[in-house]
């Protein structure tokens, strides 16, 4: 009906249906960086609005964990702990678990809760569990200065190990991220996830050495149960700050399985892409 | 031809009807569907070709730069999709749309406000929701604050704004946005008049600097004042494609007297009668007229109250008229029957001076304001003015007046 070319080279933008699996476009989410960075900083900035404590929040969450723990699990239990006082031991660990789990439950539901968004403006859709996931970066940050303080009173000194530790962290957050995006995808679907979720995180706690050490486990069953990749995370941090044994092959299985956990989770979230804003 | 920065091409968007087939919205249910024997779900499948609608089929246009293109039609019609496809919300089921340049969306005032955040930090968080960079925000802030009228609560929460403030702070981002293309849903329906006329004329300043805007609106005065060309979309299609004027008239005429509109899950009839109960098009201003609106609704409507509305064809809302304000009887009555009733507004002696009116029908729940349904352009219909010299249109409302002379020299 007229004489534009179809498929004229300068078109900016095509917006045609797309089919099954589609590519990840890490371009895009570049291009929409300052989005991230205001979305992450808009939860962080609301999380503690109206609340007496504030950001103490983030600090008294693991810290009275730690004191549970070690009444019950270090105490009356008697869990060997890798010859760390059993609340450095623990708290080492509810540091990346916490992160893990307040990152898990908010990315989770963050599509949903952001529906509004969804239905009247485009944007890569990633950038919104992703914001929620790395504004808890910020909660960690708070903790880490606890978990200084507290290896100060026990007279515990990180060794060069410590170098190592945002690597432990970064796994953490692959590992956060890739569940999160999993979930989230999922939830905007199927509304079961919101009460899967907190039986999730509770479940996965046990099955990470948060409370106890995966030392308790003999090879090839230690380097197994590095497919839980919270495992490698958790058991990393230790070594990093405490000194603990040396994670090995273990660690290798949890970042395999944290970055397949990644991979899958931003490809099926793409996939499902689409349908959000006509689902949620 | 050369200047196309639009071309949709073949369009088409398909939804599933709310109903049993629909998506699996829990794993129960998910869990239940599969289990079900294979029998059922052959049967489903079979009619599942009934339970989706096109929303838009086989939209084709172009539309050149600096042009502003008008949207209209009835609810439904699938302007909303067309937005949406547009500024990639969603996807289309089926063809293409070509775009050169940017596209901004203003499909909602406000979009990403949080109401725990100051002024300040909802104009970097709207901002780069709409696709604004930090940079161009640091940029625009001063001229941002300055149009929304807002600098001493700059570093006020949001939830301490007025209603009319947070709209203008809203609208303030939104119109800095400057892209290539502007694609504007009905944002112009919120807001006082004020607010509206503002809003306007910010498009006008737009669309005079040469960016292409598509705007969809059921204020057919908006749509005529803005925009140089006019597409009708009916049930999905593209019914006339024209000069805006021309659009607008089609379009206001094909409205039926005694046709049933459907809108969510309220249908209504309306009748316009004469006081002898024939079915008119035109009335005799002064005359007595009738119009016989008709509810049916499939779930029980929580005390309805009918709204009527008469426009002039530019869109001015001349009266209206509210069902529980004047029936002495509609609490005992219409509130009990609420599936289906029927009522007669009745009026008399109206003076209008122009030529044609149309008609807004809004079921409500009684002390609501937001609609259940809401039907717009019902019925057009003529006027005869009483005096053939008031048919001149450049008022609107005539009323009893002399003169006379009481001196000269």
């Amino acid at each position: 009906m007229s004489s534009t070319p179809l498929e004229q080279n300068d078109w900016t933008t095509i917006i045609r249906p797309s089919k099954g699996w589609v590519s990840l476009k890490p371009n895009d989410l570049w291009e929409y960086r300052d989005l991230l960075f205001f979305l992450a900083w808009r939860d962080i900035s609301v999380r503690y609005k109206q609340t007496v404590l504030g950001a103490a929040w983030a600090i008294i969450q693991p810290f009275f964990s730690m004191i549970i723990f070690s009444i019950f699990f270090g105490g009356l239990a008697q869990i060997s702990s890798d010859n760390v006082p059993y609340p450095v031991f623990s708290y080492t660990a509810l540091l990346p678990w916490i992160f893990f789990a307040n990152a898990l439950t908010q990315s989770s539901n963050s599509l949903v809760g952001n529906a509004n968004l969804l239905s009247k403006v485009y944007f890569p859709r990633l950038v919104i569990p992703l914001a929620s996931t790395l504004s808890g970066l910020v909660d960690f940050g708070i903790a880490f200065i606890m978990l200084l303080l507290i290896m100060l009173v026990f007279g515990i000194v990180p060794t060069a190990a410590i170098l190592a530790l945002p690597l432990f962290l970064l796994l953490a957050l692959v590992t956060a991220l890739g569940t999160g995006l999993w979930l989230s995808a999922l939830n905007v679907q199927y509304r079961d996830i919101r009460y899967v979720v907190p039986f999730l995180v509770q479940a996965l706690m046990f099955a990470s050495p948060v409370v106890y050490s995966s030392t308790l486990l003999e090879e090839p069953w230690r380097t197994l149960y590095g497919i839980n990749p919270m495992v490698g995370v958790i058991e990393g941090f230790r070594w990093a700050l405490l000194g603990t044994t040396v994670p090995g092959p273990m660690l290798l299985v949890s970042a395999v399985v944290a970055l397949l956990l990644l991979f899958s989770g931003a490809m099926y979230f793409r996939r499902m892409e689409k349908t959000f804003a006509d689902v949620v | 031809m050369s200047d196309v920065v639009i071309r949709v091409d073949e369009l088409g968007k398909r939804y599933q009807i709310n109903g049993k087939q629909q998506a699996y919205r829990t794993f129960r249910e998910a869990i239940i569907r599969t289990v079900r024997t294979p029998l059922d779900r052959l049967a489903a499948r079979r009619d599942q070709e009934n339970n989706t609608f096109w929303s838009l089929k086989d939209v084709t246009f172009e539309v050149k730069r600096g042009e502003v293109l008008g949207i209209i039609g009835r609810n439904g019609a699938g302007k909303s999709t067309l937005l949406k496809i547009l500024s990639r919300i969603t996807e289309p089921t089926t063809g293409a749309v070509y775009l050169k340049g940017r596209v901004g969306a203003l499909l909602e005032v406000g979009t990403g406000f949080h109401h725990e955040l100051t002024g300040r930090e909802n104009i970097y968080l709207s901002g780069t929701i709409l696709g604004m960079t930090r940079a161009e925000i640091d940029r625009k802030f001063d001229e941002i604050v300055d149009f929304a009228g807002v600098e001493q609560f700059i570093d006020t929460p949001v939830k301490r704004y007025s209603s009319g403030m947070g709209l203008r702070l809203g609208f303030a981002v939104a119109a800095h946005l400057e892209p290539e293309i502007l694609v504007v849903d009905e944002v112009l329906a919120v807001g006082d008049a004020e607010f509206q006329k503002k809003c306007l004329g910010k498009m006008s300043d737009v669309a005079r600097e040469g960016r292409t805007i598509i705007f969809v609106s059921h204020n057919m005065g908006a749509v005529r004042q803005l925009c140089s060309r006019g597409i009708w979309l009916d049930r999905g299609v593209v019914a006339r494609d024209d000069k805006v004027i021309n659009v607008i008239h089609e379009y206001l005429q094909q409205a039926e007297s005694g046709s049933v509109l459907q809108n969510n899950d309220i249908s209504v009839k309306l009748a316009v009668l004469d006081s002898s109960g024939n079915l008119v098009r035109t009335w005799g201003s002064q005359e007595t007229i009738h119009f016989r609106v008709e509810v049916f609704c499939n779930k029980p409507l929580p005390k309805p109250t009918i709204d009527l509305s008469i426009y002039s064809m530019n869109g001015a809302k001349l009266f209206a008229f509210q069902s529980d304000h004047l029936a002495s009887n509609h609490n005992n009555a219409i509130s009990l029957a609420s599936e289906y009733f029927s009522a007669v507004f009745e009026i008399t002696n109206l003076s209008i001076a122009v030529s044609e009116v149309y008609v807004d029908l809004g079921i409500r729940s009684q002390h609501e304001t937001k609609y259940l349904g809401l039907f717009e352009q019902v019925v057009v219909i003529q006027v005869v003015p009483p005096n053939p010299v008031y048919s001149r249109y450049e008022y609107l409302l005539h009323c009893p007046a002399t003169f006379e002379v009481i001196g000269w020299r």
